[in-house]
């Protein structure tokens, strides 16, 4: 049974995640990915404020497709993770909790998931037309100009993900290969 | 003499591109089927579930499989009774591929310079065109929208001639393990041997083309695909790398004669949205 959490993300909640589990979440999550992380870091670095508030919050790896007339928006699966490691301890450190991507983070990564009590889920690469069918709402908040990399604002509704990182040090791209790895 | 023109090209390349990213092969699909029966793994069948229920969504609702529409690769066999009517074929290619992204509402993912600028073109183009010249009277056009994620698990190697069959085995092994759960599996693995740096390259990206299923027909290639095949089953990666039995769906192998000196092997991985389309005019 997949457990249901609620954004924005509370420690409680983060505390009772373990990797493998697979939750449900609903509520507001943000979409970036890499010229967008690149962008959120160089304001951080420079001390200015972000386009939305990280605390608690649920960044999405995704660039979606376009919206037909009358959809919320197009096909929007999560993209490779490991392209935003170099990023996401910044915004750890600045409040953000939650990653949903798919594929497997740097140590450093992992280690500020431990510090700063954060998670990392994944969902299904390339399930990206039935992932948009949980994606209730979506509007650009920053970076139009990037187009398919613009900072989105979501609401979703019992979007499905597994837990890959916990702050109990757990992996589950590790755990789960070391557990069918035939010699 | 049978005449293609400039048109045709424009719109046969553009109806190729429109289904090919929302219609998954049903190979494809015939394979994740058989997969669902073999995998152990709870997580790995859940996943396997969601692709399936994913292409019917995709099929019925006319979306994009997957958000990453792709790199446009078009491979284009041009028999050399055909004529050609028409300025520029490139240049047709890529209004066919333009039309199709807009239409069909699907992402634009190419920017302009690798390195300095990285302004997206915002519409997808230019494609990536592999053209050869054949003899025959027809013109056969192949879409192949290749996704990002599992292009950058890709991999070429120099081998020597002395690593032999061996050392083929282990650079494809190793790069699939590498790449663990980041291209999306389960995954087909398109394997070049032989030819030129460029040609191993060009040949495992051709080698994905083809039916899962389907082997090399040369038999000594289709025992190496077989072999490889199970030896990466054995590696516990398993449907989006959350640990299990079915991580690759084929390994697809071509080759080409090469230079006493070497032995060129380039490993080319394709995500399980495995989509290609063809015509023949």
């Amino acid at each position: 049974m997949a457990k249901k959490i609620k954004t924005p993300l509370t420690e409680d909640v983060i505390e009772d995640l373990k990797c493998g589990d697979l939750v449900e979440i609903t509520g507001v999550i943000y979409t970036a990915r890499d010229a967008a992380h690149k962008r959120l870091v160089d304001l951080i670095k420079e001390g200015k404020n972000l386009p939305f508030d990280l605390r608690g919050a649920i960044i999405y790896y995704v660039g979606p497709t376009p919206a037909k007339p009358g959809k919320v928006i197009g096909s929007a699966g999560p993209t490779t993770s490991y392209r935003m490691d170099p990023y996401a301890p910044f915004l750890l450190e600045k409040g953000l909790k939650g990653m949903i991507g798919k594929g497997k983070r740097s140590k450093e990564v992992r280690d500020a998931i431990i510090k700063y009590k954060g998670i990392y889920f994944a969902s299904t690469g390339g399930a990206a037309a039935l992932l948009a069918k949980h994606i209730k709402s979506a509007e650009v908040v920053a970076y139009e100009d990037l187009g398919p990399e613009a900072i989105r604002r979501l609401y979703v509704e019992d979007f499905p993900a597994i837990v890959v990182n916990d702050i109990y040090g757990n992996d589950l791209y590790e755990e789960g290969v070391k557990k069918y790895k035939k010699k | 003499m049978k005449k293609v023109s400039e048109e045709k090209i424009v719109e046969t390349v553009k109806e190729l591109f429109l289904d090919a990213v929302k219609l998954l092969p049903e190979d494809v699909y015939c394979a994740f089927q058989e997969s669902l029966r073999v995998e152990e793994s709870p997580l790995g069948k859940a996943v396997l579930e969601q692709l399936m229920e994913n292409k019917k969504i995709a099929e019925s609702e006319g979306m994009a499989l997957c958000q990453d529409t792709g790199f446009a690769v078009v491979f284009i066999e041009w028999g050399n009774k055909v004529i050609f009517e028409g300025e520029d074929l490139f240049k047709a290619v890529n209004e066919g591929v333009r039309k199709a992204y807009s239409e069909g509402y699907y992402r634009k993912s190419i920017v302009n310079d690798p390195l300095f600028d990285r302004k997206n073109t915002g519409d997808n183009t230019p494609c990536l065109l592999h053209f050869e010249f054949v003899s025959g009277e027809n013109v056969k056009i192949i879409a192949a929208p290749k996704g990002g994620g599992s292009e950058n698990m890709s991999a070429i190697k120099m081998l020597r001639p002395a690593d032999g069959i061996e050392g083929v085995k282990k650079f494809v092994l190793e790069t699939v393990e590498k790449a663990g759960g980041n291209p999306c599996p389960p995954i087909i693995v398109g394997v070049g041997i032989g030819g030129t740096f460029e040609k191993a390259a060009y040949l495992s990206k051709k080698a994905l083309l083809r039916e899962v299923g389907k082997h090399n027909k040369d038999l000594r290639y289709a025992k190496l695909e077989e072999e490889l095949l199970t030896e990466i089953n054995k590696l516990g990666i398993g449907p989006m790398g959350f640990g299990g039995r079915v991580t690759a769906l084929a390994v697809n192998i071509e080759y080409y004669p090469c230079h006493i000196a070497s032995l060129p092997v380039a490993v080319n991985i394709q995500c399980h949205s495995a989509r290609h389309k063809e015509v023949i005019l």
